[in-house]
């Protein structure tokens, strides 16, 4: 994991010492709270429905046990003793106060994080791969380019006040995992034939009121060329992407709007310009931060764990659990552990401070000090030996965290919604919660397979309802909560925008609604069959037959 | 006006013409549809000239004008508008030498930005003292993107120091 130099912590204490004198100057009057806003956005302080909530950066990810046990204090110390996991690999706390903002700052500086740029126009924090450095399909860690872009991009300042917010996201496998072809810029790599790495980049992506998929602006570029280039690709932005309407200022507009090839050609030609300063990745850097994401010292295991095989023998919910929520590692023997934050009736990617505490020493004892943040608001430990599975597993369970769903139904995306955000427009927890409920056994689940349910609260579409397979979105109508549903949608390597299925349900209807949906695939897949295969192979129209005859 | 430079405040020297009829001295500051217009009279008289140029306009069009130019002029509408911040930028890697004003929603919260794309005068209001810009001239010392002035990155700081070690051949 990446360890912060002399460099990085002085950085981020000058930024806790200035957040210190701004609060102060605001609760002495001295700053209005026009004023202020920008100034605690760039420090991720939001003023949401009842309190300020503080969004704290988990740079793509990665956490070790020290920082999710210091996360779990500061829910106690300054929140309600819980936090809330993002789709952004960040968490949030819902119920902080001003005044303890700059001793909070300052208790993350202390293990190295920090809130910074996780709000306001700028470059969020860049997102990765959930299983990076452990998955078995990866050509290669990703982390070390996701570590080089936080640096560079940390308060960079030429893109401090862009049209509108920005978001990178990376991936090192093939199955993309890190969303890349929705977001404002995406990064895949690639090996060349003679083995060295490069990058595709996609622009243009994103969710909120107008999806689209990004366009690929180049196919293969050089690694060490990754910084000038993504500078050309935020310079042309900068300057041309819209101002006058808030809703049309992301780079997708940008793109969409000039078009693909003319957005490409003013990239290559602002990159063909070049600078003065030479921002080019220098090998020496990426070298001294490719160190620290170096593979922990695995055992040589047999990749067969004959302990783990009679346990799975010999407890159906265990056997259940690892079908789940356990996935195939690149090093034999050792196994990747999903954890849902999903429990029956739960609040998505809510976590209490006990919980993340266990999470922490499972880390410490299992996964050799690592934790990682999924985009589907679960935990990660990444490296545990199968050998030790059953024993995780119990722990987890013992901390009603063993909820054996991960990738399937149940395991919902929902942003907060009106319950907490000051921009929604419908509830999206309760719905979350009754689904899970009405959806909630797990051998069926299973038989059902890989679903994919988004929630978001408004057509700001932070639940990612649009790449959902299954994409529930609430909207007010005339005071009254309802909710729309579409099909089709996808965040992975095959992105796909879902589509609008028919007029919206009440609230409490949603649940028969998708159990229809649900259903209606069922009884007509294939062998083998995904729920996006049979959706592409027999269209919406069984869906609204089934859907709109019988609710 | 007043500006914010080499760390203190002083009065602006520059005589804004807009339309009016060109004075023969002085420092003449023109707009860029006036430079472009008459830039052969403009670039024969005795005197310094600067241009207000707009934000939608591209760096690329003042490429044959900066040798005559000793000041550019760029805007922030409100702070928030960040197109002059790469506007600098693009001047400067043309080869732009001369002075680079900030004018508009400038605040000392945004100053480290703009001097570190290459501004170097601020037009300011009396809002602020001259010790609140200085203050907030040294606020962040530290930097990961390249500055200007003879500061160091924190990439380059970093690496210096093994630098200085490898380059004693029996250093560690």
């Amino acid at each position: 994991m990446y360890r912060y130099d002399e460099f990085d912590q002085q950085f981020v204490d000058q930024r806790v010492t200035q957040f210190r004198e701004q609060a102060d100057r605001r609760l002495r009057g001295d700053l209005t709270e026009d004023e202020f806003k920008p100034l605690r956005l760039m420090n991720g302080l939001y003023l949401q429905l009842h309190a300020y909530m503080l969004r704290v950066a988990i740079p793509y990810g990665t956490l070790s046990s020290r920082q999710l046990d210091r996360l779990a204090e500061i829910s106690e110390k300054y929140d309600r003793n819980y936090g809330h996991f993002t789709t952004r690999q960040n968490i949030q706390y819902n119920w902080i106060k001003l005044e303890e903002t700059a001793d909070l700052l300052a208790d993350l500086a202390d293990v190295e994080m920090h809130a910074i740029q996780t709000s306001g126009n700028c470059i969020r924090n860049v997102t990765t791969d959930h299983w990076a450095g452990a998955a078995a399909d990866e050509l290669a860690d990703p982390r070390p380019v996701a570590e080089l872009i936080r640096q560079w991009s940390s308060l960079h300042p030429e893109f401090s006040f862009l049209p509108r917010k920005f978001k990178i996201a990376v991936t090192g496998a093939p199955a993309d995992r890190a969303a890349v072809k929705v977001h404002d810029i995406g990064l895949r790599m690639h090996l060349s034939e003679s083995g060295e790495r490069g990058w595709e980049v996609i622009a243009g992506g994103g969710q909120g009121r107008t999806p689209m998929i990004g366009v690929t602006v180049r196919e293969f570029l050089p690694e060490k060329e990754l910084l000038p280039y993504l500078e050309a690709i935020m310079r042309v932005y900068n300057l041309h992407g819209r101002r006058d309407n808030k809703y049309k200022a992301r780079i997708k507009i940008l793109v969409h709007e000039i078009g693909a090839d003319t957005f490409r050609d003013e990239v290559e030609a602002e990159y063909a310009r070049g600078s003065e300063i030479d921002i080019a990745v220098s090998q020496r850097e990426l070298d001294r931060i490719a160190a620290y994401f170096a593979p922990p010292q695995f055992e040589e295991l047999p990749n067969w764990s004959p302990r783990n095989e009679e346990h799975k023998a010999t407890n159906k919910e265990f056997a259940k659990w690892v079908r789940s929520n356990v996935a195939p590692h690149k090093q034999d023997g050792y196994a990747i552990v999903n954890i849902s934050l999903k429990p029956e009736g739960g609040i998505p990617g809510d976590a209490t401070a006990d919980q993340m505490r266990t999470v922490a020493d499972l880390g410490r004892r299992f996964s050799f000090d690592e934790i990682r943040v999924s985009h589907h608001q679960n935990l990660v430990l990444p490296h545990v030996r199968q050998e030790d599975l059953f024993d995780v597993w119990q722990i987890l369970s013992a901390a009603d965290l063993a909820t054996a769903n991960v990738g399937l139904a149940s395991d919902i995306i929902a942003c907060p919604g009106l319950d907490y955000c000051a921009l929604a427009t419908a509830r999206s927890i309760p719905v979350a919660q009754s689904l899970s409920r009405r959806l909630a056994d797990v051998e069926r689940q299973q038989d059902i397979g890989p679903l994919r349910i988004n929630i978001s609260g408004c057509i700001n579409a932070c639940g990612h309802h649009h790449v959902g397979h299954i994409g529930i979105l609430g909207l007010d109508k005339k005071g009254e909560e309802f909710y729309q549903i579409t099909l089709g949608g996808s965040s992975s390597e095959d992105a796909s925008i879902g589509k609008i299925l028919g007029p919206g349900f009440a609230g409490e209807d949603v649940p028969d609604a998708i159990e229809t949906i649900i259903n209606t695939y069922v009884g007509l897949r294939q062998p083998d069959e995904t729920f996006l295969s049979t959706l592409k192979r027999i269209g919406a129209q069984p869906f609204k037959e089934a859907l709109y005859e019988t609710v | 006006m007043k500006l914010f430079k080499d760390n203190q405040i002083s009065q602006d020297t520059w005589t804004e013409i807009g339309d009016d009829p060109l004075p023969a001295v002085g420092d003449l500051l023109v707009s860029y549809s006036r430079l472009s217009a008459e830039h052969a009279t403009l670039t024969q008289l005795p005197v310094r000239l600067g241009v207000i140029f707009d934000n939608a306009e591209r760096a690329e069009v003042l490429k044959d004008h900066l040798q005559s130019l000793s000041l550019i002029v760029l805007a922030f509408p409100s702070f928030g508008d960040g197109r002059a911040y790469s506007l600098a930028r693009q001047l400067r890697d043309l080869g732009y030498t001369g002075e680079l004003r900030a004018r508009g929603d400038v605040l000392p919260d945004q100053l480290q930005f703009m001097m570190q794309v290459g501004f170097d005068t601020f037009e300011v209001s009396d809002r602020f003292t001259e010790q609140d810009w200085r203050r907030a001239a040294e606020q962040i010392s530290l930097s990961y993107q390249p500055i200007t002035g003879n500061k160091q990155d924190i990439w380059q700081a970093r690496h210096a120091y093994a630098e200085a070690l490898r380059e004693q051949p029996h250093a560690g």
